[in-house]
């Protein structure tokens, strides 16, 4: 259970989500998209290639992350979610919050 | 380091519970770093010797961290001399969990469904929503300090 972070090319912060995003380690996320901004750092992709699941603390979390990055005037994308994580966000109706791109690739062109 | 978790397997007959063939239970302490462990001792138990779909697996995990952070962070409020109960009873067909806590219970009727436009937008109150949206039933017992979330394995 952890994150990594990467910069692409076109400098987006990609930061990948490892094993779960729930109430244990949500506030690492939140700490890194803080870190990132502080940085200044304006266009943020959290990938779920990797992630097994999501509770809904970790999607509290990442409402409050797009809040902060809209705040800061940067720009938010989602990639990688399974059908199984994606209905968590259509039964939240947080798809129609996020903007979610299958692929990391797709997400980053999207910039 | 030893772990804080107490995991008891009974593969037989549980008394009072009919028609259960194997009884789970496990005892956690009142701290969410235990509930990613729990989860998966649970849910291997729950899921051994069936054949489960990832998506059964993915809500079963699902259900078990939230039920599990209510429990640790509203029920006993994150005392470490409190503890949090787990009993899962398996069936052939069913499994049915139920997480305890020894806080002073809450009114599951009183807690509203968090997807109006207007709360889209706030961070917390999606926990036991998703909990009924995920599994096949959701029962409480009279003081709301335990729930029991039934799911089907098909």
């Amino acid at each position: 259970m952890g994150f990594s972070q990467t910069k692409d090319q076109s400098g987006v912060a990609v930061l990948q989500v490892e094993g779960q995003l729930i109430v244990g380690n949500r506030q690492e996320l939140k700490d890194l998209v803080q870190a990132a901004l502080e940085r200044g750092e304006r266009r943020i992709l959290i990938d779920f290639s990797r992630t097994g699941y999501i509770d809904s603390s970790g999607l509290g979390a990442l409402v409050s992350i797009s809040k902060r990055i809209r705040e800061s005037g940067g720009e938010l994308r989602l990639s990688g979610l399974n059908e199984d994580l994606r209905s968590l966000f259509e039964l939240t109706k947080l798809d129609t919050l996020f903007a979610i791109a299958d692929t990391p690739q797709q997400a980053l062109a999207s910039f | 380091m030893t772990s804080p978790l107490r995991l008891c397997v009974r593969r037989s007959p549980a008394p009072g519970a009919e028609g259960v063939a194997t009884l789970v239970t496990l005892r956690l302490p009142s701290d969410i770093d235990c509930i990613e462990e729990a989860v998966e001792l649970v849910t291997r138990h729950c899921l051994a010797g069936h054949s489960a779909t990832r998506t059964i697996r993915f809500r079963l995990q699902v259900v078990l961290s939230e039920a599990l952070a209510n429990a640790i962070l509203r029920g006993n409020q994150e005392s470490l001399d409190k503890w949090v109960e787990v009993r899962a009873e398996l069936l052939s067909d069913v499994i049915r969990v139920y997480v305890t806590d020894e806080g002073p219970g809450f009114d599951p009727g009183a807690i509203p469904e968090p997807i109006q436009p207007d709360q889209l937008d706030e961070s917390g109150g999606r926990g036991l929503f998703l909990i009924r949206k995920l599994v096949d039933g959701v029962q409480f017992n009279e003081q709301g300090n335990s729930i029991c979330m039934i799911l089907r394995r098909h």
